[in-house]
């Protein structure tokens, strides 16, 4: 029957897009998951990193001519590289600060963030050229579905498994979670926790740099970026939970697919519904689906 | 012997109005008789400093830290905007529902919210500014959407004083307006209340452990708090006829957040000295390239973060100190 | 009319599968001066959490003046009376002293919630904050900031803050913890001067400060009440030594 055909064909592709959105939220916000859960610190500025990925990647692409893929790479590098400096410099002095004194802060280096990203590239969204082999369809399950985004739930789903297995399988892994557990009784056993804070940070904002950059054509790269989206990285972080990884990844496709399925069924309540579901699940669990209870 | 820190609230010392106290009052008179073409400007300001006031209220003064008081301060705007245009364009009628529609919203809201606190608290603070945002977006046949509402009807205030085209009226409304709140809030902050306030700022444990009902007194705080936004919008929907989305949203408290913290919190007169500061040099410098202003600002919050929590006033109390030890 | 000021009757407390306290019964009489030990991790704290409202135990009753107030919050126990002192003080620390006991004295006094005068109008909670100030010899420092006392005097005003409730029932725990022996004699003192009709629990480790201020001892042993009696009663009992000796020979 058409009409049911009809409807499962819009499910899948419900399904499909909000998939790729979801992965994209996942591979920024993951990092500001730990972060926040390691160093107890509310990074409202995250999206900054996401921001600065996907502007240097078009940079270098323009300026350096390099292919769309080592562009993204390079992108990462600078911009984790980047990350460390700022957090060796200005947001390791804040870490026994106040929860205002950290919001204040993050607040000001967006509007700095902002503001500079204006300056260099104009207010206008920029475009990625996307390399050959991604325009075009692609067949996934009998169905058509532009290659772009098959690349993306690809790539994301590859990273996310490399991530998950790096933390379970890796010494640094079993740092990060001892120190998310219990920072303190972390430091007593001879943890350094300021190289771990350091390095945390600066993969998660390598990896935000990543979602920015990959996810340039999901979310448009323009100097509001971090104001913009910030609701929607706490969003994730929020509903997953401080600290965890598998958390965010439930909030991301909870955001992605759902804020996909609102937005083509109803469109004229835009993002309401969404809202709404984070202020009702926040109520009902203030810590997360897969956080600690306080 | 140190003398206990903030001004005299608390049980110690005396709450009497000092002359210095006054002093706002200086310039706003001053900007009326000498410089009536900043008069458009004196009544944004007049705004905005209400608008810090009531920041300052649950922010500084109760501890909690939100993201998301546009939401009331713009709920204010359109509540005055839609009600002058579908009911009356009395100006006061329309303060007053305007200050109760924001205050039921921040009852609601508060309820909800102020059960919980930290990283949760402050989401949902930016989840209920980011809901509003979105429904004026959409709800065009009410809000006007993207557009907003053009050419809000106001009538004379007490069918006496006509809104005049040099913005006297409007700037002698705001004041009046801002010092009868201002009058409010001081009062309240000086009061048992407001002690009750710190201490839930101070040690939350320790309020539970001597019987206070702190979630009632935040509640209460909080819902004075956006009746006294909800207050501003009106003004500046009243003031300028005209609401649109830039009343709402994560910019807007963002940048009422740092006018607040420019002038100083939980003291009053910070919110103040902030917006004031902020407003006349945003409208000096930021003609030419805004850009470099919010990279200016922001790099200015950096640094008052860093060095100088309590914003200008805060600097001032430093330098007055150091003086007096000086002298001494 | 009950004869205890406080009673726990059959109290439990699990968390998953840790029983953290079994079945305590345990009555307080009015005008008591009871110490309540046990070794570390006997579960004293969470007993006391109990007691105030702070933790929701998985059975029993808990009746403050004979009344049942196991489903009640913690300000609503504060009204019937009970209060509590912190291990670690708990205090107002950017606020003068006298505005730290102020804050209960007003609760109390039903004026804390009041807006519209202020607060330095309300002659009657100063003046009896001030009272309680010169009783402990804190009147000098009334105005002081508590951050900038030293640490004996912070946990002075941690007590001064419990009596401005006038508590029926007194729940203090480790008093003297972590104060310079100079300072803790003064204390000590205060902990004798406490008014007589008022009924006082005190946890503590410091044996010296358990017999010279307790009339009765209840030992607590992993979540269970092994005994309870005088202090020579319990310095006598076996199994009391066997309990600390034991501990002694693991740290």
């Amino acid at each position: 029957m058409p009409a049911v055909d009809a409807f499962l064909a819009s499910l899948f592709s419900i399904a499909f897009h909000g998939l790729a959105y979801g992965m994209i939220l996942y591979a920024i916000s993951v990092g500001l998951s730990v972060t926040m859960g390691l160093m107890g610190f509310v990074n409202l500025a995250h999206g900054v990193f996401a921001m600065a990925g996907g502007y240097l990647m078009i940079t270098v692409m323009d300026r350096f001519g390099l292919p769309w893929l080592p562009a993204l790479v390079v992108a990462c590098i600078v911009v984790a590289a980047g990350s460390m400096v700022l957090e060796r410099t200005l947001y390791a002095r804040l870490y026994k600060a106040g929860e205002l004194e950290q919001v204040l802060f993050t607040i000001g280096l967006i509007f700095v963030a902002v503001a500079l990203a204006r300056l260099a590239y104009g207010t206008l969204p920029l475009a990625a050229p996307l390399p050959e082999y991604m325009k075009g369809q692609t067949e996934v399950f009998g169905r058509s579905f532009p290659t772009y985004r098959v690349v993306v739930i690809a790539v994301s789903a590859v990273l996310t498994a490399v991530l998950w297995f790096g933390v379970e399988r890796t010494r640094w892994g079993a740092m990060v979670r001892a120190a998310v557990d219990n920072r303190a009784m972390a430091q007593a056993v001879g943890i350094n926790t300021g190289v771990l804070f350091t390095l945390t940070f600066a993969l998660g904002s390598g990896l935000a740099a990543f979602g920015g950059a990959l996810g340039a054509d999901l979310i448009a790269i323009t100097p509001t970026y971090p104001f913009e989206q910030l609701v929607y990285f706490l969003v994730v972080v929020a509903i997953g939970g401080l600290g965890t990884l598998r958390g965010p990844f439930l909030g991301a496709l909870f955001i992605g697919i759902g804020d996909t399925a609102c937005k083509y069924w109803v469109p004229e309540f835009g993002a309401f519904f969404i809202f709404v579901a984070t202020m009702a699940l926040l109520l009902w669990r203030p810590q997360g689906l897969l956080g600690r209870a306080q | 012997m140190t003398e206990a820190s903030a001004t005299a609230i608390g049980y110690v010392g005396s709450a009497r109005l000092r002359w210095i106290e006054l002093a706002p009052w200086i310039p706003a008179a001053a900007i009326y008789f000498f410089a009536p073409t900043y008069l458009p400007l004196g009544s944004y300001v007049l705004i905005m400093i209400l608008f810090a006031l009531s920041l300052d209220l649950i922010l500084g003064y109760g501890g909690i830290v939100t993201l998301g008081h546009s939401a009331y301060f713009g709920f204010g705007a359109y509540a005055a905007g839609v009600f002058a245009i579908r009911m009356s364009g009395d100006p006061l009628l329309g303060l007053a529902v305007a200050a109760i529609a924001a205050g039921l919203l921040g009852l609601a809201t508060g309820a909800v919210i102020l059960r919980t606190h930290g990283l949760a608290l402050l989401m949902l603070t930016l989840a209920i500014t980011s809901i509003l945002f979105e429904v004026a977006n959409k709800w065009t046949t009410v809000t006007g959407g993207t557009d907003g509402l053009h050419s809000v009807p106001i009538q004379p205030i007490l069918g006496m004083f006509r809104f005049d085209m040099f913005g006297k009226v409007a700037f002698l409304y705001c004041l009046v307006v801002v010092t009868a709140c201002w009058w409010l809030v001081r009062t309240i902050v000086h009061s048992p209340f407001g002690v009750t306030l710190a201490g839930t700022r101070e040690n939350d444990v320790r309020m539970h452990a001597i019987g206070a009902p702190v979630y009632r007194r935040r509640l209460a705080a909080y819902t004075i708090s956006t009746s006294l936004a909800g207050t501003a919008g009106a003004l500046l929907t009243q003031t300028t006829q005209f609401a649109g989305l830039s009343v709402l949203g994560v910019e807007l408290s963002g940048e009422i957040l740092v006018m607040l913290v420019l002038g100083g919190v939980r003291r009053i007169y910070g919110a103040f000295v902030g917006p004031g500061v902020y407003i006349v040099a945003k409208d000096y410098l930021a003609k030419q390239t805004p850009e470099y202003w919010y990279l200016g600002i922001g790099i200015l919050l950096i640094l008052i973060v860093m060095f100088a929590r309590g914003g200008i006033l805060g600097l001032l109390d430093r330098a007055l100190a150091r003086l007096k030890k000086a002298r001494a | 009319m009950s004869r205890f000021a406080l009673e726990t009757r059959g109290l439990c407390k699990n968390f998953g599968g840790l029983t953290v306290a079994a079945n305590i019964t345990f009555g307080l009489e009015p005008g008591a001066r009871r110490a309540l030990i046990g070794p570390n991790g006997a579960g004293k704290t969470t007993f006391v959490n109990m007691l105030t409202g702070r933790l929701a135990p998985s059975s029993g009753t808990i009746l403050l003046g004979g009344k049942d107030v196991t489903g009640l919050t913690q300000e609503a126990r504060v009204k019937r009376g009970l209060g509590r002192t912190f291990q670690i003080n708990t205090l107002f620390r950017d606020m003068s002293v006298l505005d730290n006991v102020a804050l209960g004295v007003a609760e109390r006094l039903g004026i804390a919630g009041r807006m519209w005068r202020a607060a330095s109008a309300y002659r009657e909670v100063r003046d009896e904050a001030m009272e309680l100030l010169a009783r402990l010899g804190l009147a000098d420092d009334a105005g002081v900031r508590v951050l900038d006392l030293p640490y004996g005097k912070q946990r002075l005003v941690e007590i001064l803050i419990a009596l401005g409730l006038k508590p029926k029932v007194l729940l203090l725990d480790e008093p003297a913890a972590g104060v310079p022996s100079l300072e803790s004699e003064r204390i000590l003192e205060v902990l004798d001067e406490l008014p007589s009709d008022i009924a006082i629990l005190i946890i503590e480790h410091d044996m010296d400060v358990v017999f010279r201020f307790a009339k009765r001892i209840t030992v607590l042993v992993q979540g269970e009440v092994l005994c309870e009696g005088t202090p020579a009663e319990i310095a006598a009992d076996r199994r009391v030594h066997e309990v600390y000796l034991g501990e002694r020979h693991h740290g």
